[in-house]
């Protein structure tokens, strides 16, 4: 966009600016709309959180260095291994990948001017601030939850776990899934509705497919843990028995509905990985994806199946042989699409020129990794073999390579293939490898060795073992990779933080990229785009035409739509011009609503339902205030 | 490339030398007792080896593209949008799901049945046995044997393991004799245990159960049926009446300060169901779940403060008067 535009053309732009312009300073990001900033608000805030889960990591593996250590009592041990997990899954994972990434990119894909509900956008990203300041609430004030972040009861019940730790965690999981249901109702009506025009669902990016796909998982999953946590409160707070063996509840309902939540939250975790896999690839190998439509069917089947097969983490617990083999077969079957995507991105490498810089270094290790982890769950679902390996470090081994080496890895390769775009400058690229070296490196031997260190016997979630089961030297092993792993993740920090202020500057388009969010200037002005672009493939950067035909529509004076705020829908299969929607902007009401939500549930929790029915009513009626008429703008 | 691939080598044969050489106190899925685990184990290194092929299949795909960065297309076929599809199609349908059939078959058709739970009277005997928060509570049923964390049972004999919990969710798991089995409140399970060699077996809990769940490890002595009989009939008797003195005074400080409201000894007045039953607490060779070893030293150390070896478990520091400290050790020492 440095060409210089005719008059007519630059009054256009002007005015689009002075439209979509935002508050300034802290003001302007407390009640932004804006997609793009309320992404970097989850960037930053769920970086937070992926540094306190890694350092919880450390401190596991130092307290697992040698036998019988006492870096952490066994109390401390409990509630950092609880809170690794709890963190990593709900307050890093997630809204990295649907709150920073999906945010960020998925309007400009699909050439969006913003999310479909720009503020319960804000609210999304509010109240899992709140959810994740609640929890941690519970650890800073000593009762940080401590039964696993799978929390199996009856050891999350009130007998075996009196005091408040436990609520910590249910209350603060329901708050949290309200954060993520709000979100992925959001990218459903975005993806169905606001793409260009000429975008139709065939030509719709794999990364717009892999959100589709988890917006709907999340939908129908979270209902599943947001009720069991329900239970659990009322159990503990009320004395209900849902779970309570002998006054007719039963110990398998928790596992259960958490498992139907639980494993579908693994393609929720592992989707928007896929998803950035499937876009840095045509990048850097220079050609289209290898069977487009199989890899976009299997991102919505994995989705799909996942919905099936949750039985197959509880295959110890005594289930009726017809059930395992059930769902042993269901999980076999989820093997099928990932393969399909497995040997699309392989052929895609093959037959492509591949240009090996860092992004795709990050795919490529993500693709190893994914290999292995997957490899070891085929295993898992070979029953016998699940029943004898389950709850060792054998399955800590396979979902480690899951979901930090396929999940995270992509995630980490996307922060510097996007980089550029979002800071307007170049990340260092000599430390960008060196950094994946370390983090790759440091992966390999961290988690490896603890396949062995299963075969061998040891349980996880154990707070120390003794010496002379010979487990001892792996263990060592997987503290020194733990440490390389991290210096490479301090590395990539330190990398984008001086590029941000010192890296080269970023064209629109460095890489090459396919999907329209290139075509706009690095960073996008808050309008996205001056000129709504229209689309006639899958790849629309590759369409130079098309893209020069935008470039005269903005001096035409066609689909600037610079009336007011607005953005255009279109039908959902074909994408059609619909019509002009008319964008609400940027309020205050949304972290208010927030707030107040945030109060609710820490009345409930400290059991004062006063205060709380007084949250419930400001609730309501900075509800009615984020809905009020706002005055017309000029 | 080459020297990290090289370096990554290294460190892994570093790694799987690094294990070598260990035995004692075993606890390992990789060698089996029983036919049961046996099979379990073929099925493992029969998946690792296609596993192992399909990742070095991998491999070499990403080593073309590497070395072809520069040239489009496949080698020797060059650009073809419908073979590239095909490649799909047939590495990630058509021999996955081959594989996976017959995965399915030998695992969850056979292997599965050869490991179930054993139908009831399908074995000649059976034990129950109980998870505590951190223990385990062992019964013979049909005769009046308890016992706590060592379990012993005839060799080659196959046993009925009837499991249940007492409070928390346990798993029971001696990996060199069979798959583990969750023990539920509220949901008994069972589990078959055969040992074709004399020998002892380690096992521990595998389900998260709290603060001690590291400390919840436990032995199963597979003895030749003449000395399991033996043990068994010691096992059902109660206990003979102190001889010396001191251990008579013993006996009355286990029974006055607080001892028998969590611990049983048959044939005393001691009756407490929270703690282990010490009827014949010196033919264990281990103290506190398999923490530390049944010596003297070992089990004053435990009584004057379990707190420190096992903190968090259910069992108070005593404020024993010296006197009453030595009279009780000697008791101790006679439950034989």
């Amino acid at each position: 966009m440095t060409i210089a535009l005719p008059p007519e053309a630059l009054r256009r732009v002007r005015r689009l600016e002075r439209v979509w312009e935002e508050r300034q300073g802290v003001l302007g990001w407390i009640t932004t709309t804006d997609h793009k900033r309320i992404g970097i608000l989850y960037l930053f805030t769920s970086l937070l959180f992926f540094g306190a889960g890694g350092v919880e990591a450390l401190l596991i593996r130092t307290q697992l260095i040698a036998p019988n250590q006492s870096t952490l009592s066994p109390a401390a041990f409990d509630t950092t291994m609880t809170m690794h997990g709890v963190t990593m899954i709900f307050l890093f994972v997630i809204p990295i990948s649907t709150g920073a990434f999906g945010n960020y990119l998925v309007p400009l894909m699909i050439g969006a001017r913003d999310m479909a509900f720009p503020r319960l956008n804000a609210f999304s990203y509010w109240v899992f601030l709140g959810s994740g300041l609640f929890i941690y609430t519970g650890v800073f004030t000593g009762h940080g939850p401590n039964a696993g972040w799978f929390d199996y009861v009856p050891l999350a019940s009130r007998t075996y776990n009196p005091g408040p730790a436990i609520d910590f965690y249910a209350l603060g999981l329901i708050f949290n899934a309200i954060s993520s249901t709000a979100a992925a109702i959001n990218f459903i009506v975005t993806i169905f509705k606001m793409r260009a025009p000429g975008m139709s669902l065939n030509r719709m990016p794999l990364f717009c497919y892999a959100f589709l796909a988890v917006s709907f998982a999340l939908v129908f999953a979270l209902p599943a843990l947001s009720v069991d946590c329900v239970f659990l409160e009322l159990d503990r707070r009320l004395g209900f028995s849902f779970f309570a063996p002998g006054r007719g509840g039963d110990v398998l309902l928790w596992q259960h509905l958490f498992w139907i939540f639980g494993h579908p939250e693994v393609y929720i975790i592992i989707l928007p990985a896929f998803g950035i896999a499937t876009s840095i690839i045509p990048t850097f190998t220079r050609r289209r994806m290898v069977a487009f439509p199989m890899v976009a069917l299997a991102e919505i089947l994995v989705a799909f199946i996942g919905f099936g097969v949750w039985a197959h983490h509880m295959f110890a617990v005594g289930l009726s042989t017809i059930t395992t083999v059930y769902f042993a077969a269901a999980s076999m079957i989820v093997v099928i699409p990932s393969a399909i995507q497995l040997f699309a991105w392989l052929t895609t490498l093959v037959t492509g020129r591949p240009i090996f810089k860092t992004p795709l270094l990050w795919i490529i290790g993500f693709i190893v990794f994914f290999i292995i982890g997957g490899l070891s769950g085929i295993m898992f679902a070979a029953i016998p073999f699940d029943q004898q390996l389950t709850d060792t470090y054998f399955v800590v081994a396979h979902f480690h390579f899951i979901i930090f080496g396929a999940a995270v890895f992509p995630l980490l390769g996307g922060l510097y293939y996007w980089f550029p775009k979002v800071t307007g400058r170049m990340y260092h690229e000599g430390m960008g490898k060196l950094s994946f070296w370390l983090t790759f490196v440091g992966s390999a031997l961290t988690f490896f060795p603890m396949h062995i260190v299963g075969l061998l016997g040891m349980p996880r979630r154990q707070y120390t073992y003794p010496a002379g089961v010979g487990w001892d030297s792996y263990n060592l092993f997987e503290t020194i990779g733990a440490y390389i792993l991290a210096a490479g993740l301090v590395l990539l920090v330190v990398n984008l933080v001086v590029s941000y202020f010192r890296g080269a500057v970023a064209e629109a388009d460095p890489f090459g990229g396919a999907t329209l969010e290139w075509s706009t200037s690095s960073p996008p002005p808050p309008y996205n785009y001056a000129v709504i672009p229209t689309v006639s493939s899958a790849y629309p950067m590759w369409d130079v035409e098309d893209r020069q035909e935008d470039v005269r529509k903005l001096n035409r004076g066609e689909m600037v739509l610079d009336e007011g705020h607005e953005t255009p829908a279109s039908t959902v299969l074909d994408a059609n011009f619909d019509e002009i929607l008319d964008m609400p902007s940027d309020s205050p009401w949304p972290i208010v609503t927030a707030l107040m939500i945030t109060g609710i549930f820490a009345m409930i929790l400290t059991g004062h339902l006063v205060a709380m029915c007084v949250f419930l009513a400001l609730f309501a009626a900075s509800l009615a205030g984020w809905h009020g008429v706002e005055p017309q703008e000029a | 490339m080459r020297r990290a691939l090289l370096a990554a080598g290294l460190v892994c044969t570093l790694i799987l030398l690094a294990g070598c050489g260990q035995s004692q106190g075993r606890q390992s899925t990789l060698h089996g007792a029983s036919d049961q685990t046996r099979k379990i184990i073929h099925l493992w290194w029969g998946m690792l080896a296609a596993a192992a092929v399909v990742f070095a299949g991998a491999l070499v795909l990403l080593a073309i593209a590497y070395r072809r960065r520069t040239k489009e297309g496949l080698p020797g076929i060059g650009e073809d949008e419908e073979v590239s599809t095909g490649l799909v199609v047939a590495f990630g349908i058509v021999i996955p799901v081959v594989c996976l059939i017959v995965l399915f078959f030998i695992a969850n058709i056979g292997v599965v049945n050869a490991t179930s739970a054993p139908k009831p009277g399908q074995t000649k005997m059976s034990i129950s046995v109980v998870g505590h928060q951190w223990f385990w509570e062992v019964r013979y049923p049909g005769t009046t044997a308890v016992t706590a964390n060592e379990i012993h049972i005839p060799v080659k004999t196959p046993v009925e393991v009837r499991l249940t919990s007492a409070d928390v969710i346990h798993s029971f798991w001696v990996p060199e004799l069979n798959k583990k089995v969750d023990m539920l409140p509220g949901h008994p399970n069972s589990l078959e245990l055969y040992a074709d060699k004399v020998g002892v077996y380690r096992g521990q809990c595998a389900e998260f159960c709290g603060l001690q769940h590291a400390h919840m490890s436990m032995a199963v002595y597979a003895d030749p049926p003449a000395k399991y009989r033996a043990w068994l009939a010691n096992m059902a008797r109660p206990l003979a009446p102190p001889a010396s003195p001191q251990a008579k005074a013993g006996e009355q400080v286990f029974l006055t300060q607080q001892c028998e409201s969590c611990h049983t000894i048959r044939g005393t007045a001691a009756k407490g169901l929270i703690g282990p039953d010490l009827t014949h607490l010196q033919t264990r060779a281990t103290l506190a779940a398999l923490t530390i070893p049944n010596t003297k030293g070992y089990l004053g150390s435990w009584i004057r403060d379990p707190q420190h070896i096992k903190p968090g478990n259910k069992m108070p520091g005593l404020n024993l008067t010296d006197l009453q400290f030595q009279q009780l050790l000697a008791f101790l020492e006679g439950l034989k």
